[in-house]
């Protein structure tokens, strides 16, 4: 069964979809990613589709419903690199992914993140506690 | 009947030729600066080599390997025609008006209890060519038809890029589904391409904003912003602008301008450029 990597960096935790997903794949990658959210108290989500050339509603809705749970996790969710073709599937599907920030590339994506880190009030019992 | 006809038709053929030239040029008084003599005549000339051939082979078939010659010479004729500008009529005239010279030919020739039975065999052979000509010139206009489509489809969508992050999609003409198409595909593809954060959409070119326009101008700005990019409709003139209103198509979450120059400075400001008067020395 194929599951796809999540990355930490810091506060962000990073998805690369290289796969064609199905929707099993879709529901590990759910389970996952809203684990390691709580695990390592992400702020930030980055998900990068800029290999997926194909997506169904199953798909579009999946990444809608990350972004809305990460939402209530609080951590944002920034999705960059989506092809033309699946832009414009999406919006067909009347799939507008409501509350998803997108970037054109991982770079803009990284930019937004920091954007997003910096606007965080800081967390005071985060360094308190450890020392 | 073919063997003594075609060999008839052969032995008058210079005179078939410039009676046939001269009944064109009569019909077509009007079209001499199009077509020149020369070229009219050794048209005439190859054609009617072509056909006595094929009347030689005996076969009355069209389709037949033996009149492939003359078929596709009969297609050449119509269709620089139809690209030149040819009335159908004085396309077919071509092929009909070389029935009168061929019957002057046999009339004076053949004994009059053959006339009948040739003549008609004949006439049945250039009707079945003067349709094909019909045919071809149609095709011949319809191929110009659809590649002037196909480059006005092309031609109506230029994606310019005005400054590096940002482009430009000038929309001329009335947007249909399959433009709309076409247009969204190719501003998404130069997002891709140049990297681009802001696209402005301008309509001054449109003339009328329907629903379905209104439409797919939104379903463009979502697709442009699930990839990050951020579009501003400009070009808005005031007709529109009630139009819009009136439809009760909602576009609130989109940035839109009255002029290209306002949607070009917002652009510039949300890449924190400024343009400035050069000092003077």
């Amino acid at each position: 069964m194929e599951r796809i990597p999540i990355l930490k960096m810091g506060k962000f935790l990073l998805v690369s979809i290289q796969v064609d997903m199905d929707d099993r794949t879709a529901m590990n990658l759910q389970d996952d990613l809203t684990a390691q959210i709580v695990k390592h108290r992400a702020k930030a989500v980055l998900i990068d589709i800029s290999s997926l050339d194909v997506v169904d509603s199953f798909i579009g809705r999946m990444l809608a419903n990350t972004a809305a749970m990460a939402r209530i996790l609080d951590a944002e969710t920034v999705v960059v690199g989506m092809q033309p073709s699946v832009a414009i599937t999406l919006v067909e599907l009347g799939l507008s992914l409501k509350g998803v920030r997108s970037a054109l590339n991982v770079e803009r994506g990284m930019e937004m993140l920091r954007g997003i880190a910096e606007d965080a009030p800081e967390e005071p019992t985060d360094d308190g506690d450890e020392k | 009947m073919s063997d003594t006809t075609a060999a008839l038709l052969r032995r008058h053929e210079d005179e078939i030729v410039r009676e046939w030239v001269r009944l064109q040029q009569q019909d077509l008084s009007m079209r001499n600066n199009l077509l020149k003599t020369g070229e009219l005549e050794q048209q005439c000339r190859e054609f009617l080599a072509a056909f006595v051939a094929a009347l030689e082979s005996g076969s009355t078939d069209l389709n037949a390997p033996a009149w492939s010659t003359a078929r596709d010479l009969l297609a050449n004729v119509s269709r620089s025609r139809a690209r030149q500008g040819f009335t159908p009529t004085e396309t077919a005239t071509f092929i009909f008006s070389l029935k009168q010279p061929i019957a002057d030919v046999l009339r004076r020739e053949v004994k009059p209890e053959q006339l009948a039975d040739e003549l008609w065999n004949l006439t049945r052979i250039l009707d079945t060519l003067g349709l094909y000509t019909t045919d071809t010139y149609q095709k011949g206009r319809e191929e110009i038809i659809s590649r002037q489509q196909q480059e006005l489809l092309e031609l109506s969508t230029p994606v310019v890029e005005l400054w590096e992050g940002v482009l430009a999609l000038p929309l001329i003409g009335t947007l249909d589904s399959a433009r709309t198409q076409v247009v969204m595909e190719s501003l998404l593809q130069a997002i891709v391409d140049t990297g681009s954060e802001i696209a402005i959409i301008d309509i001054t070119g449109v003339p009328v904003v329907d629903t379905l326009v209104a439409q797919h101008l939104l379903k463009t700005v979502a697709a442009a912003r699930l990839m990050g990019a951020d579009c501003i409709i400009s070009g808005i003139r005031p007709q529109i602008a009630q139009t819009i209103v009136h439809l009760g198509v909602e576009i609130n979450d989109v940035t839109t301008k009255a002029t290209l120059a306002d949607a070009f400075a917002i652009a510039l400001n949300r890449l924190g450029l400024t343009v400035a008067r050069k000092k003077a020395v």
